[in-house]
């Protein structure tokens, strides 16, 4: 049996009220949510986050490959899928490989993965972007999902692969080139009537694939990006819409080529045993994949699961949406922007920059945060063991906000943190309002981009608040 | 092994210093010039006069050819120090440890600094290139970190500590008042302070010294020999530098109440100078406040206050011109602005003055039977500093 081991999903902490953009502009916006990426974000964070979630739900799973697709990459050349594979502290033989640019790639990968062999573990992350007011602005939305994709003997499968159906078909609908920031649309009527046949054949060929008819289907996630088309949803599909899973679009909006990943992962979240899920993706054509819950499901019970993230969340200003986003220019403080990161200096402390290892000294048993040679306790020389840091649980032991420092979204919040177990480490805050910290408060760490000089992006990790934990 | 100290093995027997502004209208060589010029005088000697040079600057120009270019030094040693903000000090400990080794008659050490050519606001360090994980906040961030530790160890309410530390502003803007050189010369009140909006942490700008060039300079000799030049030298009595070990921002025992590399350098220069009860002994002391809770702490890691104690000490005018203990009678950082490498230099000029009794009258420190002035300096942020204490007074033994 091969299927999905794990899922994972990461939804940024801020919201933008559509109603905002309306309120500014006059037009644009609509009802509901948009999620959206803090301003130390971009997929490849997102995509660690969600990953970490779905590793650590799997329990102890060996991986064999890490692929990323996102349309929205941090970097080009550079894979970006090896800097989550250093924030998951992966085994160097570990494949880490980038699947990217097409909002295909997303469903195109996670059917990949279960067609192929071994245990993969795919990740997939968008940031959605567009002009101010436009529509996809606000139907847009930030987010990754991850699934652990591999054969039972890897671990307990909770929902089989059955089947999947294609149909491809080269039409000009929605288009971006390299460097810009937005993407374009043919006339709305085009794509609807060209994506209508295509969804009909792709589903046959998926039920054909899966031996079953359509009836059978209990959960249909339908993603995309032309909300017309998909506005067809189950009638296209010739499923009952009843079965429909909820789009996200009302909480979350449309996280592009994350999203078939993540609405099987909410769904995963709601099925019994023996149920069958149908996802699809509209774009350039149609991709359909149809999984089958096993009794390992009753058992599963993710730990940040979608539904608690796509309902928690705090709001965004739409000014302050619109300057991360780089369409409002602000003032920044009078102070040197962060210098470029030394790639030789980084390198040298992967463990420390990317999966937050501190070490501990083996004699007085004192935590360094970051790594030291020689300890602070009894000044033991050489004779250290790594320590990691990521999912373990700190407490503010003092604070600052400092609003002089350059940052890209002042004020920065600060902490100094004591861990759980011990250590102590310096970290910045994030995804908190300022008036809510406080000595005592507890927080986890939680992967970032700190900075980017000379389109050198820096990662490192910061601490949000632990919320929901009595 | 051990730390002796030099006490009584050298003197100084001149001093300069500039006024510290912005000095749009002078360089660093300017700077440099003017200082030195002034401390020639003050010791009547020439410049051929002196053996050796010692240049403290943190990040206004490397090497020693930064001092004997401008100066037109030739033939003799000039040594660039740096360390952090206490760079002025170091360049005199080192230059004072160099006379007492008996390798040079007569040396000058000169601290300048060029800030406001940079055109940011505040103090910036000089990158440096790393991994990018260090924390990158504004010292006066960092030292704000202390007042909520403060008042929760403490149990002060933190609106009283807030009041509290405006109101060493408020001191140290009343003595810069009545100081030609310094860069803020009106006075401020604790209240106006606290109804500032806030920068960082609790602190708003005027809890935050001011940003100034500057320079300034001594010169030294043996003690055997000072009153070849002076008739009231000073004589040193202890010079004490800690660096740490970075250890507030790894060890979860250190609680941000403390600046233990500064308690350590006063444990050490007051066994040096034999001074075993600093609040009946030390006359006065310029120390680093940088920011405004740093001044409070340290009344406590100086053992001018016991522990816990400095925000009552600060609230009953312990530490003013007319207080038990006069502490920055010349204004301060807070007055002054901080020119990195010149603020250590500064702070003994006012020792100069005052034991020597040449400071001005509306600021002079009340006569008392104590005779040992106090500098104090620092570099860095709570928990991972480097810091200088040195003790001076006006008589042997």
């Amino acid at each position: 049996m091969r299927g999905i081991i794990a899922s994972g999903a990461y939804i940024p902490h801020r919201r933008l009220d559509r109603a905002e953009i309306t309120a500014l502009f006059g037009k644009g916006g609509g009802r509901g949510t948009r999620s959206v990426a803090g301003f130390d974000e971009d997929t490849t964070t997102m995509g660690a986050e969600a990953a970490r979630n779905a590793l650590r739900d799997a329990g102890d799973v060996s991986v064999d490959s890490l692929w990323f697709a996102t349309s929205t990459p941090a970097y080009l050349e550079k894979t970006n899928a090896a800097a989550i594979h250093a924030a998951l502290r992966l085994d160097p033989s570990v494949g880490a490989l980038d699947l990217g640019g097409a909002l295909r790639s997303g469903i195109g990968t996670v059917r990949t993965a279960l067609q192929g062999g071994g245990t993969t573990l795919v990740v997939c992350s968008d940031v959605r972007d567009g002009m101010a007011t436009s529509a996809d602005e606000a139907s847009g939305g930030d987010g990754a999902a991850a699934l652990l994709i591999g054969d039972e003997s890897a671990g307990p499968v909770i929902a089989e692969y059955v089947g999947a159906g294609i149909a491809t078909d080269e039409f000009l609908e929605r288009w971006r080139v390299p460097g810009a920031a937005r993407s374009r649309v043919w006339e709305e009527r085009f794509g609807e009537v060209t994506y209508a046949p295509l969804m009909k054949a792709a589903f046959d060929a998926a039920l054909a694939d899966a031996g079953i008819e359509a009836d059978a289907i209990d959960h249909l996630a339908v993603a995309g990006l032309h909300a017309r088309a998909i506005k067809r949803g189950g009638k296209a599909f010739g499923a009952a819409t009843e079965h429909l899973v909820d789009d996200l679009s009302a909480t979350v909006g449309n996280t592009g080529t994350a999203h078939p990943a993540l609405l099987l992962a909410a769904t995963l979240e709601q099925a019994e045993p023996g149920q069958t899920i149908a996802v699809a993706m509209l774009a350039d054509g149609v991709e359909v994949v149809i999984l089958r819950t096993t009794d390992a499901i009753a058992n599963y019970s993710p730990s940040a699961p979608v539904s608690a993230q796509a309902a928690s969340g705090a709001p965004i200003d739409y000014g302050k949406f619109l300057s991360w986003r780089g369409m409002v220019a602000v003032e920044p403080p009078n102070r040197p922007p962060p210098q470029r990161t030394s790639a030789s200096a980084a390198y040298r402390r992967n463990d420390w920059k990317f999966a937050f290892v501190g070490t501990r000294d083996r004699s007085s048993g004192m935590l360094h945060m970051p790594p030291a040679r020689v300890s602070q306790k009894g000044g033991a020389v050489d004779d250290m063991e790594p320590v990691p840091m990521a999912d373990t649980v700190g407490t503010i032991a003092s604070f600052t906000i400092d609003k002089l420092v350059y940052s890209p979204s002042p004020p920065v919040v600060f902490a100094v943190v004591d861990f759980d177990g011990g250590g102590r480490a310096p970290l910045e805050l994030t995804d908190v309002d300022p008036d809510e910290v406080e000595i005592g408060g507890r927080v986890e760490p939680t992967f970032r981009r700190l900075s980017t000089s000379d389109e050198i992006h820096n990662y490192f990790w910061k601490v949000r608040p632990v919320r929901g934990e009595s | 092994m051990g730390s002796h100290g030099i006490k009584d093995q050298v003197a100084i027997i001149g001093m300069g210093c500039t006024p510290f502004l912005e000095h749009w209208d002078k360089s660093l060589d300017d700077l440099i010039i003017d200082a030195a010029q002034s401390t020639y005088a003050s010791a009547g000697v020439a410049q051929e006069d002196v053996d050796a040079f010692w240049f403290g600057t943190s990040q206004s120009a490397a090497s020693g050819l930064a001092m004997g270019g401008p100066l037109k030094i030739q033939g003799k040693p000039v040594t660039r120090v740096e360390n952090y903000c206490a760079t002025g000090s170091e360049a005199m400990r080192n230059a004072a440890y160099a006379v007492a080794s008996g390798a040079y008659d007569v040396v000058m050490a000169l601290g300048a600094e060029k800030v406001k050519d940079g055109g940011y606001q505040g103090l910036n360090a000089f990158p440096i290139p790393t991994d990018g994980t260090q924390r990158t906040l504004t010292a006066a961030a960092m030292f704000s970190l202390i007042l909520p530790s403060y008042s929760q160890k403490y149990g002060v309410d933190r609106d009283e500590l807030r009041y509290t530390v405006a109101k060493i502003a408020e001191k140290n803007h009343y003595n810069g008042a009545r100081n030609p050189l310094a860069q803020f010369r009106r006075e401020t009140s604790a209240e106006q302070i606290c109804q500032m909006a806030a920068v960082a942490g609790e602190l708003s700008v005027f809890d935050c010294a001011g940003v100034a060039d500057g320079a300034a300079a001594v010169i030294m000799c043996r003690a055997e020999d000072a009153h070849k030049y002076c008739p009231n030298p000073l004589y040193i009595k202890a010079l004490s530098f800690v660096a740490g070990t970075g250890a507030g921002s790894l060890d979860p025992d250190y609680d941000y109440t403390s600046l233990l590399e500064s308690k350590w350098a006063a444990e050490d220069a007051y066994a040096q100078a034999g001074v075993t009860d600093p609040k009946s002994e030390i006359a006065m002391a310029e120390v680093h406040d940088c920011f405004t809770p740093t001044e409070l702490v340290l009344m406590e890691d100086l053992g001018f206050s016991d522990p816990g104690a400095a925000w009552q000490d600060v609230l009953d005018g312990a530490f003013a011109l007319d207080g038990r203990l006069p502490v920055n009678t010349d204004g301060g950082l807070k007055s002054f602005g901080h020119p990195v490498g010149a603020s250590g230099l500064r702070m003994l000029y006012e020792v100069w003055l005052q034991l020597r009794g040449e400071a001005p009258e509306d600021r002079r420190i009340p006569e008392t039977d104590r005779n040992l002035g106090l500098t104090h300096n620092l570099g860095g942020y709570p928990g991972e500093m480097v810091s200088f204490v040195g003790i001076y007074g006006p008589e042997l033994g």
